[in-house]
């Protein structure tokens, strides 16, 4: 039901309430997590908790980026201590309710997730789990089981067996460092452990609450959530948990105490670059779409999400969609537009649902329509859905497809800044670029600049997939070392050795493994021959053939090119058939520079992003392994490395 | 007289479809950027757009034929022919790529060419491919009837078209 428009003072309420001392669980309730049946778990939770009568809230949540370990659950006791189970299902779910978190036995064996936050202290705390892994054959038990049997053993004949209990971790974020074991609640860590270290560390670890050096792993967490700061952590389907979480401060912020100019500003002290790919200052595209004189003006968030392989936008969308509504109306503010559009993928339907669902409530509250929190800013937004086509996340197609028409790119200038929806003005903007918006009108520019590099500030998400064995969501600062981000997932996947990482998507480049210590920044990547693009990191080991992947990528491009310009439509088009024939062994030798002046031709000629950024594939795998095309040039189709299919194994070792 | 029942029913459910389509047009007819969502509307209401329900939404908003169908043969999204009663979409994004999609694909294609050649059922199905459907992190994916599946081996195949087919 409608409600009279939000007051000031009601908003201020909610960031200051505190929530009472309760037991709860969150599920992560994102695609990704339903696909692995989280919708089952969270049933089977609230049946056995409504069946005994239990006091424990029961959450749906977005996801916390650990798609390895879909349908996951966090725990949370009245002292804020918090635990995330991976892999669950109804079974373990109806387990865990029943004995409420206790010893629950073999059913929570291989399923707890390490905490990041390793403990430095003991604190006096008494702890009451141990967790336990061999992180160097994480897909092997053995070793495992028997240190879980010895770790028993060792607390028996010190008298704690009775309030400790010691379970198999899933994950311990911890890779080749030998037995790795946690105390639970303190989050005290430890690295390769030997059988014979066990009686030092329990006797005095549990007995005199002291930190042993030789073995503490005090690593931080390398992740900085801000884009992904409630994903995983409130509903996103739950407006007042998003206003609880400080959610709108920064937008109160922004309509109340600044003028849109100082807004620039502030953005232009974070340093934030368009997360979208191009990397185009944020502020200086607002500036300039803020500053011609038009009756009207637009925004636009970009949620195309067109890289095949990357999920970030989705995450947030379905995490936090008012984090990035939030975003888009200070950006609205900014350049003075009175309407916004969420440009979302077809293929998305849960984000659709709850990004409507943020828009219907902020109506409802007010927050969306005429003078917004008594100010003088009148704003609504819609939703317009995609239809399959990649090139309508360019920014010149995406406005055709709102008009009603084909996807087809004009040539810019004149940018959408100046001429876009319907001829108006409009600034368009990533999904992430938002919702880091919204994060530093809260907490202001020079915070966010704090993060990452000179040139490239502030923290961005990838999407960590392919042949890693965890994939996930991660969010560092930039300047990260692309090393370390693969680390952060665990590394290569069983079966090999990682070749090379591809950012950037269909319009990036792979990098080889000895260009791994490579700090990211937009840069950097770019030096490589690759691109930042909007946070797809595809991890490829030696199994993969560079010119299959060249002409995976190649093909994309080829399918989605909108036809209009010929260097892309039909170079693309004569390259790929180039590439076929050298995969297959029937090329020659010429046929490479043949490919290079297509490249050219392409790079040079093109009408847009797509066609001019379709050759780096080809270029960057020519450049690293050029030796994989050679050995298919002279050796013919004998030389062919065929990508590794899906195997049963695969996957059940994915699931240990 | 029996072709006059059918005809009848086809008359008859032509009609329920134009008045659809008006509701649709209704509903968005003030709304800017709408002939996109209007299409979306139709499409989920029938599973595709038919030249009947185009020619409906041109005569209803004034856009021409040849305007719509430019969209709609643009837009790998709409199908301007009837789905199958089962959708089987397999993920060839990069991620589910590289992690045997094309095995996945191979091996329904296989299972459908057994069922066809015992006597039928393959009908029933249709089996697409998409780009990317987010769920990266589980690939290699395979949406059935809007249902996504992951982490999927070429052994699972048959299982959901069992499945299905019991549906
Ligand atoms: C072929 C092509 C596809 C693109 N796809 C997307 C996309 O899916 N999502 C996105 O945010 N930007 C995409 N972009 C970039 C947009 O054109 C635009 O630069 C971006 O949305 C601007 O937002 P930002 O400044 O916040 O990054 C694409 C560009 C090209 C050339
Ligand atoms: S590549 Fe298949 S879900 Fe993304």
């Amino acid at each position: 039901m409608d409600r009279p428009p939000m007051k000031v003072q009601e908003l201020v309420a909610y960031w200051s309430s505190e929530p009472g001392p309760r037991k709860w669980i969150r599920v992560g309730m994102d695609t990704g997590g339903i696909a692995a049946g989280a919708r089952e778990v969270h049933r089977a939770l609230v049946e056995t908790r409504d069946a005994l009568k239990l006091e424990i809230d029961i959450l749906k949540a977005g996801s916390p980026g650990l798609s390895y370990a879909d349908p996951v659950v966090i725990v949370g006791d009245e002292t804020g201590g918090t635990m995330i189970l991976g892999n669950m299902d109804p079974e373990a779910a109806r387990e865990w309710m029943r004995r409420q978190g206790s010893d629950v036995g073999t059913l929570l064996e291989d399923r707890i997730i390490a905490s990041r936050d390793r403990g430095h202290t003991f604190s006096g705390q008494p702890q009451t789990k141990i967790l336990v892994k061999d992180t160097n054959a994480p897909h092997k038990e053995d070793r495992t089981v028997f240190f879980q049997e010895r770790i028993r053993e060792e607390l028996e004949i010190q008298g704690f067996a009775a309030q400790v209990h010691v379970h198999r971790a899933m994950d311990m974020g911890l890779y080749q460092k030998g037995i790795c074991i946690q105390f639970l609640p303190s989050g005290v860590t430890y690295s390769n452990v030997t059988e014979s270290d066990l009686g030092r560390i329990i006797g005095e670890g549990l007995g005199e609450g002291r930190v042993l050096e030789e073995w503490w792993e005090t690593g931080e967490d390398p992740q900085e959530r801000i884009v992904l700061r409630h994903c995983g952590q409130i509903d996103p389907e739950d407006f007042e948990a998003y206003l609880r979480a400080g959610g709108y401060r920064g937008l109160k912020r922004a309509l109340l105490n600044m003028t849109p100019e100082q807004v620039i500003e502030e953005v232009k002290t974070s340093g934030l670059r368009g997360r979208g790919g191009a990397g185009f200052p944020t502020w200086l595209k607002w500036k300039n779409t803020r500053e011609p004189a038009a009756d009207r003006k637009i925004v636009i968030c970009n949620a195309d999400e067109g890289d095949p392989g990357a999920f970030m936008d989705r995450s947030v969308l379905e995490g936090d969609p008012h984090a990035v509504l939030e975003g888009l109306m200070i950006a609205a503010y900014a350049i003075g537009a009175d309407k916004g559009f969420f440009y979302i993928r077809a293929e998305y339907p849960l984000a659709i649902e709850r990004v409507q669902r943020a828009l219907d409530q902020c109506r409802a509250a007010g927050l969306l329509g005429d003078k917004i929190l008594g100010s003088d800013f009148s704003f609504d937004a819609q939703v317009r859905l995609g239809a399959g086509a990649f090139v309508c996340g360019e920014e010149t197609a995406l406005i055709a497809s709102i008009e009603g028409r084909r996807g087809s790119p004009e040539p810019r200038p004149p940018y959408p800044s100046l001429k876009g929806l319907w001829g108006k003005p409009t600034a368009i903007n990533n999904v992430e670029t938002l919702a880091a918006v919204s994060a530093i009108l809260d907490r202001g520019g020079e915070w966010y600049a704090g993060f990452g590099t000179e040139t490239s500030r502030g923290t961005k998400v990838f999407a960590v997939t392919g042949k890693v064995r965890n994939p996930q969501l991660v969010e560092v600062p930039m300047g990260t070392p692309i090393r370390n981000v693969i680390e952060m997932c665990g590394g290569a996947g069983p079966g090999g050795r990682i070749k090379a990482v591809q950012t950037g998507g269909p319009s990036g480049g792979v990098i080889p493994r000895d260009k791994m210590d490579t700090p990211i920044t937009y840069e950097s990547l770019q030096a490589l021959g690759s691109i930042m693009g909007s946070g797809g990191m595809l991890v490829m080991d030696e199994s993969d053939s560079m010119v299959d992947v060249a002409k995976f990528y190649l093909g994309f491009c080829v399918d989605e090119s909108c036809g209009k310009c010929a260097p892309c439509r039909v170079g693309g088009f004569q390259m790929l058939k180039l590439l076929e024939k050298i995969h297959s062994g029937n090329g020659k030798r010429e046929d490479l520079e043949t490919i290079g002046d297509i490249c050219h031709c392409m790079k040079t000629a093109s009408l847009c992003g797509l066609g001019q950024m379709a050759p780096n594939p080809v270029l960057s795998t020519l450049k690293y392994f050029e030796d994989e095309y050679l050995d298919l040039l002279d050796l013919g189709g004998a030389a062919a490395r065929p990508n590794r299919r899906g195997r049963g194994t695969d996957r059940n070792l994915e699931r240990v | 007289m029996q072709t006059q029942t059918e005809l009848g029913k086809l008359l008859e459910w032509v009609e329920i479809m134009r008045g659809r389509i008006r509701e649709i047009v209704r509903e968005w007819a003030d709304q800017e950027g709408n002939l996109i969502m209007m299409l979306h509307a139709i499409q989920n209401e029938f599973g595709y757009i038919s030249r009947g329900a185009a020619g409906e939404l041109a005569k209803e908003t004034g856009i021409s034929m040849a305007r719509i169908y430019e969209v709609i043969t643009f837009y790998h999204y709409f199908r301007v022919t009837p789905p199958g009663k089962h959708t089987l979409q397999v993920c060839m994004g990069t991620a589910c790529y590289l992690k045997g999609a094309a095995a996945l694909h191979k091996e329904l294609e296989r299972q459908l060419g057994i069922l066809a050649a015992a006597g039928g059922g393959h009908d029933e199905f249709q089996l697409e491919t998409v780009r990317c459907i987010g769920c990266c992190g589980m690939a290699p994916a395979v949406v059935v009837d809007a249902e996504t599946h992951g982490r999927l081996c070429p052994g699972d195949m048959a299982q959901i078209l069992h499945q299905k087919q019991k549906a």
